[in-house]
């Protein structure tokens, strides 16, 4: 069962990115680019995405047990370290390079898109190279 | 500044947002789990047992998504501006940044703001400013 809504969890979201137009980089890229011609709309589909989820996570977070009766996992780290805004930095510069986030990578990479299996191949590279040097000393919640 | 008012899809962008929120909520409350697309992949390269269907799952979902799209609408073909080297490093910085940040658009941007985490908060501000910065230099100052 919990394969099944995982599934289904990874396939609503995916639509979601491309009924938004996340899953175009050039779209993504024309949020990005303030000084050019702003194309405002990730902002929209933050704010919709983030509605729901404030209402859903409010029940979510006071759970200890998941509906199919799996253990909560959500991150409890409270501190803002240097990885983390380090990390945040170089993920913000390969996103504004080519406008690709690893989900919407994916579903480009799902339509079949070349470009995005080199960047995908290159992404699972770059996680490979965290696994061999992060790994000792990564926070736990980096795994979760 | 100027509002691309001609790209600006804001009933899209709403909607795609409220199927990404959804999908995120749902994947709480009933895998438990934060649907954060990096940390996902991440836990596959690094597998534990038992751990690894979900994941499989989720990211096939992602895939997938485009043909379950086209059942109901033909599905925009991505604009990827990108050469394969700029895809090569932006592919290796995204995935060594989301890592090391502990998360990326999806996991921080959308299911952390959600659950108003100030780590979340850091991080997403962080990469969106990255973003941004690299955008304009790119853009406006290179020229490319």
């Amino acid at each position: 069962m919990p394969i099944l809504t995982s599934l289904l969890a990874g396939l609503v979201f995916g639509i979601g990115l491309i009924l938004s137009g996340m899953a175009d980089p050039a779209k993504v890229l024309g949020f990005l680019d303030l000084a050019g011609r702003w194309d405002p709309s990730l902002a929209l589909v933050m704010a919709g995405a983030v509605g729901i989820g404030l209402l859903g996570f409010a029940i979510a977070g006071r759970r200890t047990a998941s509906f199919l009766g799996l253990p909560m996992r959500l991150p409890t780290t409270r501190h803002v370290d240097g990885r983390l805004v380090g990390g945040s930095l170089l993920f913000g510069i390969g996103w504004g390079l080519a406008g690709f986030c690893p989900g919407p990578a994916l579903v480009a990479l799902g339509m079949g898109q070349a470009k995005a299996a080199i960047f995908v191949g290159a992404m699972l590279a770059g996680m490979g190279v965290f696994e061999l040097l992060g790994r000792r000393a990564a926070s736990s919640v980096a795994k979760a | 500044m100027s509002v691309d008012w001609n790209a600006l899809t804001p009933t899209a962008a709403l909607a795609g947002g409220v199927l990404i929120g959804s999908a995120a909520v749902v994947f709480a409350l009933f895998n438990g789990r934060i649907a954060g697309i990096s940390g996902v992949l991440g836990g596959l390269l690094d597998p534990v047992k038992g751990d690894l269907g979900w994941r499989v799952a989720f990211v096939l979902g992602l895939v997938a998504a485009p043909l379950a799209y086209a059942v109901f609408a033909s599905v925009p073909g991505p604009r990827i501006d990108a050469g394969w080297g700029e895809l090569v490093i932006a592919g290796l910085l995204v995935g060594i940044g989301t890592r090391y940040g502990a998360g990326c658009t999806s996991g921080h941007g959308v299911c952390g703001l959600s659950r108003l985490s100030l780590r979340s908060l850091v991080a997403t501000a962080t990469f969106m400013v990255a973003g941004f910065a690299t955008v304009f230099v790119v853009r406006h100052l290179i020229g490319a």
